[in-house]
């Protein structure tokens, strides 16, 4: 049980606030640590994460986000310590984090991503409709003509032909002038900046928001108003534009043990990660997330 | 030598130079005083100076006279400053000043300043980490730093004499050009367009930092500073708010349209004439519309601000090409009369000439092989794109020249009034376009578009190209493996300066484009070559190494040869790079023994 109070101290990670009564238990606590680590050794190994600082519900420095706790759930299988390095989640996360050797593991990638080894997927998501349930009006289908008449917000990436899938499949069916595009990066001094786009929803600036499933399931029911959320349909555009991804976590490409170790982790483990992206609301594919 | 690489066109596929100019210097400046106070050299931009000592005839005599390293590894794109007797160079991020002082034995540090920066925001900002110079005026070095701020130091103390913050990284925006300063004001842009950054032209008091004004590439006239003596030459530039209404309802907020390239200024007709970048970043079938102001060059003036004309480069581009390069100012014969132009190697392979009173386009001439456009209409100054070679989400399409960094990029070209020939340093490259990859931002899935570039036809990536305005053709060329990502530097001992990504400086005899003399320098060279008379009375030239930028960021970013798609779609470009040159940053100073 002595390994426990490390964890009691600062249960969100590595990072946790430091006010003065924390301090002041540590203080109180010490000589008990120190006894408790004679008896049983500090994890000596570490997993060295990286992960954003402020997007949540994927992650945050406070340890409050899902991929936080399964970072946790991994680690405390392997018998380490979660170690983070942080780096806001743009292009060139992976460059600088993971492939620069800063850390091992990255805990969300989509399944057929070529810049790092993913594991076997641990969930799949979807992009979903997400709206006022006072709204007067379902969306199930990005063909349902509603979309036509109301304000729809979506995610932008960036300029360089791509955009989350939404954008194309609205753009390719004509749906142009009513739609309102948020950028992904949106303002990074603030918390979770990918979730302006859903107190807009709520602020009744837009109507619709077609957004990443994991994002609305944590987000809608704290709005403050109630919101619907419906996975889109299709799930794939034709030719080819899918707006369903299995996630994976991932590794570098050479490191093929530890992507084979996390992997029987995920397997192990099955029941706690499920138990997880429930617990935020993480619409999974072909389910319908309760708001 | 390397090779093919270096070696001129063979002769006939590009006709000698008969220059149609007497050798006078028409545009030359009257003085030449033997400094470098701005990185154009001039309000011109004619990058040429008229220092002679060092000419066609002695230039093989060229030594190193002393080095300096700034201990920085990323993309050198600067130019070094030469005022009175000290040199001045504004390091890559973190953008580090320092002052050395020429009259002493291999120029020694006199002060160096470091301004406060934000290294907090760490991946908060995208890609590029270059700063392509600073600016001298009234006794005081103005800069850029990466992280939005606009700094003036005294220039014989280094000692602070302002510095504001007027751009946030936390919504993508940074700083990586050079300022100019024009009667009192410090005009400087911002970069970013690729973050949904909304592009400005932003003028500052000299003396205090304060803004005088801001003009926006987007949005409502009052926002653009349009206003009644806004008077472009063509027809699709007039109207009401064309800024807000070429786009869809509120997507100009985040259009992009950044200026992150050149400005020049005309004292006689007191404009300022600048570019404004792509614009985003929606893709582009959600952005329908000219997008206005993207992609195009304005005129204003300098005082208020205010515009005088536009003309868009690119409308609706979906190619990436940012309208951002330098504006050479000439007074060329056309046409029986001199006329006051604007001569312009644009990102999407045409060389144009503009009348740079009123905009009009008075020829716009391919400069390397182009599938992405069919041309430029000279009646109605439409540009006309190619529509099967337009990028779109389920297709693939292959051969689109110039690729995304254009035919040139902000790699800034030299004129000499001696030969009336411009030097163009520029690409060679063209690209794939392909839809498939599984993308990862900000925890949100995408499907990525999965650019490739390659060498054009021919099979080399760059080209050094002496181009004539007035007979609209090339006098001659230089192949080179790599993009030629340096600018170029005339001379009047009709000698022009460039580097290369292979790490060579040559000098080439500016009428027949014969190297003349060239050295290896330690890394690959993306800077601005400048020259300089000494305090002990000597010509000097000087280059700064330092391989990176876009297409070197395989090298001073450490990307994998395998992510053929990584840096846009450069690297696949670029993959044989790490050959020819590791990072760098040393600045070596040439002269005659």
């Amino acid at each position: 049980m002595c390994s426990r109070f490390p964890e009691a101290l600062t249960p969100r990670g590595t990072s946790g606030g430091e006010g003065p009564l924390r301090r002041l238990l540590l203080l109180l606590l010490l000589p008990l640590l120190a006894a408790c680590a004679e008896t049983q050794a500090k994890p000596s190994r570490e997993l060295r994460v990286c992960a954003d600082p402020n997007n949540l519900p994927f992650s945050n420095e406070k340890g409050e986000g899902f991929e936080n706790r399964l970072a946790e759930l991994v680690a405390r299988d392997m018998g380490a310590r979660v170690k983070y390095t942080w780096w806001a989640q743009r292009r060139g996360f992976i460059r600088n984090t993971l492939r620069a050797g800063e850390c091992d593991l990255v805990m969300g990638v989509p399944s057929g991503f070529e810049l790092a080894l993913p594991t076997r997927p641990y969930y799949r998501s979807t992009y979903v409709f997400v709206y006022r349930r006072d709204a007067g009006f379902e969306v199930r289908s990005f063909d349902d003509p509603v979309l036509k008449r109301v304000k729809i917000g979506v995610h932008l990436v960036g300029d360089d032909y791509s955009n989350t899938p939404p954008a194309h499949a609205l753009g390719t069916r004509g749906i142009i002038r009513n739609v309102r595009g948020y950028t992904l990066y949106g303002d990074y001094s603030k918390p979770n900046p990918p979730a302006d786009i859903l107190t807009a929803l709520a602020r009744k600036e837009i109507d619709v928001a077609v957004v990443w499933g994991p994002l609305a399931g944590y987000f809608a029911p704290r709005a403050g108003v109630p919101l619907e959320v419906v996975p889109v349909s299709p799930q794939i555009d034709l030719p080819f534009l899918p707006f369903v991804f299995d996630i994976s976590m991932g590794v570098r490409r050479e490191d093929v043990k530890l992507k084979e170790e996390v992997e029987a982790i995920l397997a192990r483990r099955r029941a706690e990660v499920e138990a997880i992206l429930d617990e935020y609301g993480v619409p999974r594919a072909g389910r319908r997330a309760k708001p | 030598m390397s090779g093919e690489y270096g070696a001129k066109e063979k002769p006939g596929e590009w006709p000698a130079l008969r220059t149609m100019f007497p050798a006078t210097p028409r545009n030359a400046p009257v003085v030449e005083d033997g400094q470098w106070v701005m990185p154009a050299r001039d309000y011109a931009s004619t990058r040429f100076s008229g220092l002679g000592e060092i000419n066609r005839g002695n230039v093989k005599g060229l030594r190193l006279a002393w080095t300096f390293s700034d201990g920085n590894f990323y993309g050198h794109e600067g130019a070094p400053l030469v005022v009175g007797s000290t040199l001045y160079w504004v390091s890559p991020f973190p953008n580090e000043l320092f002052a050395l002082d020429l009259t002493k034995p291999g120029a020694p540090v006199k002060w160096h300043y470091k301004p406060p920066v934000q290294t907090a925001a760490q991946g908060v900002a995208c890609c590029d980490k270059v700063n392509r110079g600073a600016a001298y005026a009234d006794g005081r070095i103005f800069f850029n730093t990466l992280d939005n701020q606009v700094v003036a130091v005294d220039a014989a103390t280094g000692a602070e004499a302002w510095r504001v913050r007027i751009g946030d990284i936390n919504r993508g925006e940074t700083m990586t050009m050079a300022p100019l300063v024009v009667k009192g004001k410090v005009l400087v842009g911002n970069s970013g367009g690729e973050m949904g950054v909304r592009g400005w032209l932003t003028a500052l008091d000299a003396a205090t930092g304060r803004t005088a004004w801001r003009a926006y590439s987007t949005g409502p006239d009052a926002d653009v500073l349009i206003g009644p003596n806004f008077k472009p030459h063509y027809a699709q530039d007039r109207g009401k708010d064309l800024g807000v209404t070429s786009w869809p309802p509120g997507a100009w907020e985040t259009g992009g349209g950044t200026v992150w390239g050149w400005i020049s200024y005309d004292p006689e007709l007191d404009l300022i004439f600048y570019g404004t970048g792509n614009p985003g970043p929606w893709n582009p079938e959600q952005r329908p519309g000219d997008n206005k102001w993207t992609a195009g060059i304005f005129a204003r003036d300098p005082d208020t601000g205010e515009a005088r004309w536009f003309y868009q480069w690119s409308p609706h581009d979906v190619h990436d090409y940012d309208g951002v390069n330098e504006n050479v100012l000439l007074d060329l014969p056309i046409g029986g009369r001199t006329r006051k132009v604007i001569v312009r190697a644009e990102r999407n392979g045409y060389m144009y000439v503009l009348d740079r009173a009123t905009g009009q386009v008075l020829s716009a001439d391919p400069f390397v092989h182009i599938t992405s456009s069919k041309g430029v209409d000279l009646k109605t100054g439409a540009y006309q794109p190619n529509p099967t070679a337009t990028p779109r989400l389920g297709t693939v399409v292959r051969g689109i020249c110039p690729s995304a960094p254009g035919a040139k990029d902000w790699q800034p070209m030299s004129f000499s009034p001696r030969t009336g020939l411009l030097y163009v340093p520029h690409n060679n490259l063209c690209m794939d376009y392909e839809a498939l990859e599984a993308n990862y931002i900000a925890g949100t899935p995408y499907v990525g578009a999965n650019v490739t570039m390659y060498a054009g036809p021919g099979g080399h990536r760059g080209e050094f190209t002496a181009w004539d305005p007035v007979r609209r053709r090339a006098a001659w060329k230089i192949r080179e493996r790599f993009p030629v990502w340096s600018g170029a530097l005339a001379t009047a001992g009709d000698v022009v300066f460039y580097g290369t990504m292979d790490r060579w400086f040559r000098a080439v005899d500016a009428t027949t484009g014969k190297i003349l003399w060239q050295f290896r320098t330690g890394s690959g060279i993306i800077g601005q070559p400048v020259t300089f008379r000494g305090p002990d009375g000597k010509q000097y030239v000087a280059i700064f190494d330092g391989v990176g930028g876009w297409p070197g960021a395989i090298v001073s970013g450490d990307l994998s040869p395998e992510d053929k798609s990584a840096a846009g779609g450069f690297v696949g470009a670029m993959s044989d790079l790490p050959e020819y040159t590791e990072k760098g940053g040393t600045l070596y100073v040439f002269a005659l023994p």
